[in-house]
């Protein structure tokens, strides 16, 4: 690598993408509706074609309303994530997100994406409530062709490291710095907005297993907080940080287990091979309040237990002796069709635990 | 685990290294032949995998998940719009081909280049609606929910 970096500028941009994940690409690709004559820039640190979170490929899409087949309303999820997330939510950006998810689920499948369907009512297949399947290995291809034919420009290998200020015009930001990651040179972004669609830091809490798969949890090693730093050294204010994303882990497995859990049926035991969740669930209960777990309620309204109670009870298994937690996949697995579901599944968007086969009871 | 390279199969094309999410897939300088850097970084995401022409790139398991043994091979087709994987399980008893459909048409030309698309109006600049909305959230020309067809009110803010 040379020595002698180049400082190039790119001027005169209207929208700055900083971080062309999915959600990176898709604001391109809208902001191209709404400026048709604009300059819109994509500035990403690998290559938008396989970039963030869902360039393995996503094999759900976990936020869908169906109001299209009289399945739920937006309000109903503003509802649900309320409880699941235990009231610390923005109920407008929750509604605002519900309300306009399905379009673009719905424009995805009119670009190619294979959404599943129930044979039987032909709505899309449920996994669960609010989730849908998907082949979706090339989800983020995809969606990067949307984006690569509404952007003028794409720099690739660009990572992002600070937003510009404005010198006239107070509190406003201006641009954005990197570096190209591969040849050193320093990236200058003049832009009238800047859209931050940087990763999250989502490998903060690590596992605690050893050897060769220390720390390994099924989510991008590369997410490194950008998203979060970028913002905060520009003065924004956070919001919805409560909630943390943490990816628990079963013996012998760190691939995503949403379907496995929702649609093959599968369930957790402790070493034992005990059903250990629910025992946990009175204590929680008087520490939390009846408000936001109440089992016999949840047992007959559908109403959820909040994630992270769940995750609650399966920590306090573990410290009590009684890990490590597996994921049962027996029973599921005894039908050819959910098998080839299962082995979709994470050969879609985890190979790693393919290959390590299909968690191993 | 990491990936790795079969060199007689690498003809250091570079496809690996233009894809690599990690940016970890390299030349190496004396014998032309990709290799895995870090493998410490290796997302195990098969994206080098998929883009290689020659196969050249295999992965394997964790040591202490998957001893050797196994094997998980693909191979991706835009044009035909399929994935085709082959599973071998290290005890020789399984050996599985599984296809899967990764777009339903021709590949990217059904996104519309919004350059040509009728530009939006002041009516439609000055609604919550996005591009390609009401009518892409119902699909037909129902009505749409929103709080105040349901008599609901919004809470602002976040509370406990």
């Amino acid at each position: 690598m040379s020595t002698n970096y180049k400082t190039i500028v790119e001027d005169n941009i209207d929208v700055l993408v900083v971080g062309a994940g999915l959600g990176g690409t898709g604001a391109a690709f809208e902001a191209r509706y709404w400026g048709k004559d604009k300059k819109i820039v994509i500035a990403e640190k690998a290559n938008i074609d396989r970039s963030g979170a869902v360039a393995q490929g996503l094999y759900a899409i976990n936020c869908y309303m169906g109001t299209r087949f009289g399945e739920n309303n937006p309000e109903d999820h503003v509802r649900y994530a309320r409880i699941d997330l235990m009231g610390m939510v923005r109920e407008d950006l929750l509604f605002d997100m519900a309300r306009h998810v399905d379009s673009a689920v719905h424009q995805f499948e009119e670009w190619g994406l294979p959404l599943m369907r129930n044979p039987k009512t032909g709505a899309y297949q449920r996994e669960g409530r609010w989730q849908i399947m998907i082949h979706g290995e090339s989800y983020k291809p995809i969606v990067a062709e949307a984006a690569k034919k509404s952007a003028d420009k794409v720099y690739n290998r660009i990572c992002v490291t600070h937003l510009l200020m404005d010198d006239a015009k107070e509190n406003r930001v201006a641009g954005a710095v990197g570096f190209n990651v591969r040849t050193g040179n320093y990236h200058v972004f003049k832009s009238k907005t800047v859209i931050v669609g940087a990763g999250g830091a989502s490998n903060i809490f690590k596992p605690r297993s050893v050897g060769e798969g220390a720390g390994r949890v099924w989510y991008a090693p590369w997410s490194s907080g950008s998203a979060y730093a970028l913002m905060i050294e520009a003065g924004a204010k956070m919001t919805q940080m409560e909630n943390r994303i943490v990816l628990a882990r079963f013996k012998d497995g760190y691939g995503p287990v949403g379907a496995y859990f929702l649609h093959l049926k599968t369930y957790t035991q402790n070493c034992n091979g005990e059903e250990y969740e629910s025992k946990w669930f009175p204590a929680l209960e008087e520490m939390v309040g009846k408000s936001y777990l109440d089992t016999e309620a949840s047992h007959v309204s559908h109403r959820p237990i909040p994630t992270c109670l769940r995750n609650h009870a399966f920590i306090s298994e573990v410290n009590a002796g009684r890990g490590p937690i597996r994921m049962v996949t027996m029973e599921a697995f005894q039908d050819p069709h959910l098998e080839e579901i299962g082995w979709h599944n994470f050969l879609g968007m985890t190979v790693g635990q393919a290959v390590c086969g299909p968690l191993p009871t | 685990m990491p990936t790795f390279v079969y060199m007689t199969r690498c003809d250091g094309c570079g496809y690996c290294v233009d894809i690599c999410p990690s940016d970890i897939m390299h030349i190496d300088k004396t014998t032309r032949r990709a290799y895995n850097i870090e493998p410490s970084m290796c997302w195990e995401c098969f994206s080098c995998v998929k883009a290689c022409p020659h196969h050249a790139i295999d992965v394997r398991g964790y040591a202490d998940f998957a001893p050797l043994g196994h094997s998980v091979r693909v191979h991706r087709d835009e044009e035909k719009g399929i994935i085709a994987w082959r599973i071998k399980f290290r005890n020789g008893k399984k050996d599985m081909d599984l296809v899967a459909p990764i777009t339903t048409k021709p590949w990217g030309q059904f996104i519309p280049q919004l350059r040509d698309v009728p530009a939006p109006s002041a009516e439609q600049r000055n609604s919550q609606l996005l591009y390609n909305e009401p009518k892409y959230i119902r699909m037909d020309d129902g009505g749409l929910h929103n709080l105040q067809s349901n008599g609901l009110e919004l809470k602002e803010g976040v509370y406990y």
